[in-house]
């Protein structure tokens, strides 16, 4: 069972009340861009065995979008941040250095 | 003009605890942001309650207000007196970015009473209702089994539901059958 602290209304909410939005931080590719840009927004998504990031919706609850940062592989929680941002804050970044010595994920690490 | 009736009509049920329906409640969503002083001020006039903190609810009676998330609250007011203090704020959030709308039809409201209180509720929703981390003056937005709920203790023995008018029958058969005589857990 995975339980997520919702940053917005401070709740330790478990699955079932959330919905998972997929994987968080695309840059997206829109009118513009190039075919293969806008190929790579739309289909290449990570799939790591390890540290991943993603978005989550606090659906039966305060209803915001927010950012967590997990790992797949034992379900270990690093952390929950705002949705308004474009990539984790350090804190997080730390909390996952703290565990996971060396992480990367996509440019970040 | 037709008379507006509660979606279940004061329906009830006695089991382990108290089910009833509560029928007709004025409520006011409110969005904008809410530490605007001209928000606050509006509220504090309809229900005579402060802007609530994080899953807050400042309840009495039928007046009252709830915070919902962090930029909405929901203002429980008389259903009698909804149409009046809704354009009263309105009137008052006129030039803030702030959205009221009269949502009292689209809800219905529960009472469950009793020393199982808790427990009829702990068995449909994802949520540690003990005394230790639930106690009057919070308010919990989650679901009921498959609907989406919010609920807040009256006193130690009383909660209160919300739910989608919609969904009011099924709630009450959801809280119906936890309530069913002999179905006590003794957990809290």
């Amino acid at each position: 069972m995975l339980i997520l602290n919702c940053p917005y209304c401070g709740v330790d909410a478990e699955e079932t009340e959330l919905a998972a939005g997929g994987e968080a931080h695309l840059k997206r590719f829109g009118p513009g861009s190039s075919d293969d840009e806008f190929h790579d927004y739309l289909f290449m998504r990570e799939n790591p065995k390890g540290v991943h990031f993603e978005r989550w919706r606090h659906a039966n609850g305060c209803g915001k979008w927010f950012h967590a940062a997990r790992c797949t592989q034992t379900l270990e929680v690093f952390g929950t941040y705002s949705a308004q941002t474009s990539e984790p804050p350090q804190a997080i970044k730390d909390a996952i250095s703290a565990r996971r010595p060396g992480w990367t994920w996509r440019d970040l690490s | 003009m037709s008379e507006p009736i509660s979606a279940l009509n004061h329906a009830s049920y006695d089991g382990i605890a108290r089910i009833e329906e509560c029928g007709l409640q004025g409520m006011i969503t409110l969005r904008g942001d809410l530490s605007d002083k001209v928000l606050a001020k509006a509220v504090k006039d309809a229900t005579g309650q402060a802007v609530p903190g994080q899953r807050a609810a400042f309840v009495d009676g039928d007046t009252g207000v709830c915070w919902m998330s962090t930029d909405e609250l929901l203002v429980l007011v008389p259903y009698a007196e909804v149409e009046a203090k809704l354009a009263a704020m309105t009137n008052a959030l006129g030039g803030t970015h702030a959205l009221a709308v009269n949502v009292s039809d689209a809800r219905a409201v529960f009472r469950i009473s009793g020393a199982h209180a808790r427990e009829v509720l702990g068995k449909l929703a994802p949520v540690d209702l003990s005394a230790e981390a639930f106690q009057p003056g919070q308010i919990r937005r989650s679901r009921l089994a498959q609907v989406a709920g919010a609920f807040w203790l009256d006193d130690e023995q009383t909660l209160r539901v919300v739910c989608f008018r919609s969904a009011a029958d099924y709630v009450f058969k959801l809280l119906k059958i936890a309530a069913q005589p002999g179905s006590e857990v003794g957990v809290y």
